[in-house]
């Protein structure tokens, strides 16, 4: 039976780790392949790393990050984060990616989805839709930049558009539930997740165990994306997968 | 059984269809020598050839096509020498593809199907993700440590192979049972990716080496 995956997600700043993983035993926190070989003696089952770097100087250090990373982790590397254009996808997939995550540029440019994935393949497409309710017209609305700019796009349209241009999963992250712990937007999930053909990776307000188990189940996500509950230590990867099979659902122990 | 092969020699198809560090990296954990092969007339002394694949097979047909690769990989598997396919290097081996409706190398007969499920089952396509492979059939690379793990699969398309005697691997997806590797001689290929798989994956292809 196929897996949820369980994907650890990293935020790199001019090729450095930020919002500080505490491991034990680990020798340098901020190095994002130190953090990676981590993360895979931990069993992830994925891992994202997204690129914040703001300044333009700094971003060619992704790629060498991801050669570094893809030359001692033989595990899925997903890259996110000021992606612009198809040569943008071809030096990381050329570095080691094995997909890449776009959002604003694919709001601004749809036709960058068809492009990059009639090149490259669909697999290796990811969309990120950043989501917010939106009280007044129902549904949640689509933000590009970071979360800061609203579109007119309705989540669940954006993302059955995304598909059929020829996205080959969903990374759905709920403004509203990103950073509270308080859980994830089981509901959100469930939409979108039902009205597309692809997988979709839950993202934003994890904060226990039973927040996973929820958004896997009644979310309808085939993997969760988490950042600070692992990084702070508070779960170990397989401390969560235990959790999951315990509630039956299907993990890689 | 030895402990270094570092006197091996595998050749890694390079026909443009993309990225090879991973596939590259991974076999070289086995301590074999790799070198990455652009067309035909590079391959000299490989020990064993091997044909990664990702991406559209149309495109992959093309590619093979302009470099010689096709008639090349073709009598090599007919003369039973040692080939491991990755992905779309399982699924070009077969008559025909439902993805474009792409005639294949023809080296064993079936064909490719799209997964298809009841949209009530919410069964996702791609296939992504980890899912165990059972190994029902016993072949020269030892797949004993490996028996019923999971490795990393990301595929829309299957192989049905007509004769059953070339299924290596069964993986279920939903309702639906699918080989997922096949072998014949030593002819090895997978639907799932190795490279991806962690240290089964690394075991596997440790296995391939060990069995040259």
């Amino acid at each position: 039976m196929l897996s949820v995956r369980i994907i650890p997600c990293l935020d790199v700043d001019a090729g450095r780790v930020v919002k500080g993983v505490k491991f034990q035993d680990l020798r340098d926190a901020g190095d994002p392949v130190d953090v990676a070989k981590a993360y895979q003696d931990q069993g992830a089952d994925e891992l994202v790393f997204l690129d914040i770097t703001a300044s333009s100087d700094a971003r060619e250090t992704i790629k060498d990050i991801v050669e570094a990373t893809a030359s001692q982790c033989f595990m899925p590397l997903t890259v996110g984060g000021g992606i612009r254009t198809v040569e943008n996808i071809r030096d990381l997939l050329n570095a080691g990616a094995d997909k890449v995550s776009l959002n604003t540029a694919a709001l601004n440019n749809p036709n960058l989805i068809a492009e990059a994935s009639g090149k490259f393949g669909n697999q290796c497409i990811v969309v990120a839709i950043d989501a917010k309710r939106d009280p007044e017209r129902g549904g949640w609305r689509v933000y590009t930049h970071g979360g800061r700019k609203p579109t007119d796009w309705d989540a669940i349209d954006w993302a059955r558009k995304a598909v059929e241009l020829g996205a080959g999963e969903i990374l759905l992250t709920s403004m509203d539930a990103d950073g509270t712990k308080a859980g994830y937007d089981v509901e959100l999930t469930r939409t979108l997740s039902d009205a597309v053909e692809v997988p979709v990776i839950a993202s934003g307000g994890a904060g226990n165990l039973d927040h996973l188990v929820d958004v896997l189940k009644r979310g309808h996500a085939s993997a969760v994306l988490a950042a600070s509950i692992f990084h702070f230590g508070d779960y170990t990867v397989p401390e969560a997968k235990q959790y999951l099979a315990k509630h039956g659902i299907p993990v890689r122990l | 059984m030895q402990s270094s092969h570092s006197n091996r020699l595998l050749g890694v198809l390079d026909y443009g269809m993309g990225n090879l560090h991973s596939v590259r990296r991974a076999w070289e954990t086995t301590g074999a020598k790799v070198q990455l092969l652009n067309d035909p007339s590079e391959v000299d002394r490989h020990d064993a050839l091997i044909f990664p694949g990702q991406g559209a097979i149309v495109d992959t047909m093309q590619l093979l096509k302009a470099r010689g690769w096709d008639h090349f990989i073709r009598e090599w598997i007919q003369a039973d020498k040692p080939f491991f396919g990755i992905c779309l290097g399982m699924q070009a081996l077969f008559e025909f593809s439902e993805e474009g409706d792409t005639p294949g190398l023809g080296i064993f007969p079936g064909r490719i199907r799209r997964f298809s499920f009841d949209p009530a089952s919410r069964l996702k396509i791609p296939h992504m993700g980890w899912n165990p492979v059972n190994f029902g059939k016993p072949t020269p690379l030892a797949t004993a440590g490996v028996d019923g793990s999971a490795f990393y699969f990301v595929h829309s398309y299957y192989c049905e192979p007509t004769d059953p005697s070339l299924i290596w691997g069964e993986t279920t997806y939903g309702p639906l049972s699918f080989c997922s590797a096949i072998a014949r001689g030593r002819v090895y290929a997978t639907q799932f990716h190795p490279e991806k798989s962690q240290a089964k994956g690394l075991a596997l292809y440790k296995g391939f080496v060990d069995s040259l």
